[in-house]
């Protein structure tokens, strides 16, 4: 029995094409997945991500025992409703999850972690959590849909469809939330463009949703929602990284504090191992598809593609790719697709930000 | 949608229909299109090769995934679709219309071996469930 969220009649009545998403009942699309790519480059959509696992972490030295257990750190969390994108490695330094933390007030942090790795990701924090600081209380918040609302007139949509909620969240920056009530307003996404993603009682959920569908906000289904983020260049846990690699060689060195005394666990192994791969980006100059692994040839040795696709927007295909640390931006490489050798070029990510081509 | 009568069909969701001057057309069916979503790429035949029945001889990309094509019957290819190449959209707007590519067959009568319409739609059925 397939999982739903509190929005699954919605997407039905809408028209959806439902999958089996990591055991959740899911939109894949509502018609056309390249018509909901365009619509959330060039207007605003609207993504059920109810599946995603709400986490509050509340108690006395909740702070602490966050430092030892995320690679970015915290202390940068210093105004309450500021928010941290960070991975949470094992000891071998692999990635467990990536997840964003919300800073609601001393003492309370809210965690939201991938759907998938929810349940993996509460056992090892429930384990650390007796070991390092039993007296805080860890509360998976099941009662919380969340609703993200992107694209360049989302912010608009959604004010419009949710009275009040203007003067609460007009003024927040990218990874910045404020609290409406029992609704968590925050600045963040997973597209590449403006928005909000909206934590929001399971029971009021679909009545927002049909606010924004009054505004003209689209549905968007995962599909689009993978080929968004991959123009955006924002990694996949399960395919751009796992427990088995370090985030230093899956482009997310920058949410590593390795700057700071601070110990965290995974800092040990990450710190003693030479970095060999990179993460980069590939633009497909041949005609076809890049898919996540078929074999990339460097003059530099080989690597995989991790996210592959076709892009919408530069309307060519477009991949993340782990290759050897030497391979230069503007190398010109070689992807094996069906046995034949197709010419592809490396290229610094994100290949799109607020619906522009950054990418020659 | 129901099914084009004058097709016949395979159970790897390729069409074939049998033209007066005794070529055979073939493409992928409705139902293969909307499994597959929305198409970005599609590779067709070089004009002049052999196909046994059965053969992966093109292939249709979507956004979601790749899929081989097999030649429904054996014989020689004689035209390929550059058109749905450029504009592999074509195929979700009109799979029936947007043919791959065209062959000579081997032996008409191999066409007698695929599905009519209401077996493939019997299939189609099947798989929906």
């Amino acid at each position: 029995m397939l999982k739903q969220t509190p929005l699954n009649a919605a997407h039905r009545a809408a028209g959806a094409k439902m999958v089996d998403f990591g055991g959740w009942d899911m939109p894949l699309h509502y018609g056309s997945q390249l018509e909901e790519h365009h619509k959330v480059r060039r207007d605003a959509g609207m993504f059920d991500v109810s599946h995603m696992q709400v986490l509050d972490l509340m108690g006395e030295g909740a702070r602490t025992f966050l430092r030892q257990m995320m690679a970015n750190n915290v202390d940068k969390l210093t105004l309450p409703g500021k928010a941290l994108y960070s991975c949470m490695l094992n000891e071998q330094g692999g990635v467990i999850d990536d997840l964003i933390i919300y800073f609601m007030r001393e003492n309370w942090f809210r965690i939201v972690v991938n759907a998938g790795t929810a349940e993996k990701d509460l056992a090892w924090m429930e384990t650390q959590r007796e070991k390092l600081a039993p007296q805080l209380a860890l509360t998976p918040r099941r009662d919380l849909a969340m609703i993200a609302v992107q694209g360049p007139n989302a912010r608009t949509r959604f004010w419009a469809a949710m009275p009040g909620s203007k003067d609460i969240s007009e003024h927040l920056r990218p990874f910045q939330a404020a609290e409406m009530g029992t609704m968590l307003i925050a600045r963040t996404g997973y597209t590449g463009e403006d928005g909000f993603e909206v934590m929001v009682p399971v029971k009021a959920a679909p009545f927002l949703w049909q606010a924004l569908l009054e505004q003209g906000v689209a549905p968007i289904g995962l599909g689009a929602r993978d080929t968004l983020r991959l123009e955006a260049g924002m990694n996949l846990y399960g395919q751009d990284m796992d427990e088995g690699v370090s985030p230093l060689e899956s482009g997310l060195a920058w949410t590593v504090d390795l700057a700071s005394p601070r110990d965290f666990i995974g800092k040990q192994s990450l710190t003693s191992k030479a970095v060999n791969r990179q993460l980069m980006g590939l633009l497909l100059l041949d005609k076809g598809v890049l898919r996540s692994h078929q074999k990339v040839i460097t003059a530099e040795g080989e690597g995989e593609i991790t996210s592959g696709g076709f892009s919408p927007t530069l309307n060519q295909s477009i991949a993340l790719a782990r290759l050897p640390m030497t391979v230069a931006a503007g190398d010109r490489v070689q992807v094996e697709i069906r046995g034949k050798l197709l010419n592809a070029q490396a290229v610094r990510y994100p290949f799109v930000r607020n619906g522009k081509r950054l990418v020659a | 949608m129901t099914l084009p009568a004058n097709l016949k069909y395979t159970k790897s969701h390729e069409w074939a229909r049998l033209e007066a001057d005794g070529s055979v057309t073939v493409g992928i069916t409705h139902h293969a299109q909307e499994l597959l979503g929305d198409m970005v790429f599609v590779e067709t035949p070089v004009a002049g090769r052999k196909l046994t029945q059965g053969e992966e001889c093109a292939v249709v990309e979507s956004v979601k995934a790749a899929s081989d094509v097999y030649a429904p019957i054996a014989g020689e290819v004689i035209a390929a679709n550059g058109d749905v190449e450029s504009a592999p959209e074509s195929i979700n707007q009109d799979a029936y219309a947007a043919w791959l590519f065209k062959i000579k067959p081997d032996n008409a009568a191999d066409l007698g071996t695929m599905l009519d319409a209401a077996a493939y739609q019997a299939l189609v059925d099947s798989e929906a469930h």
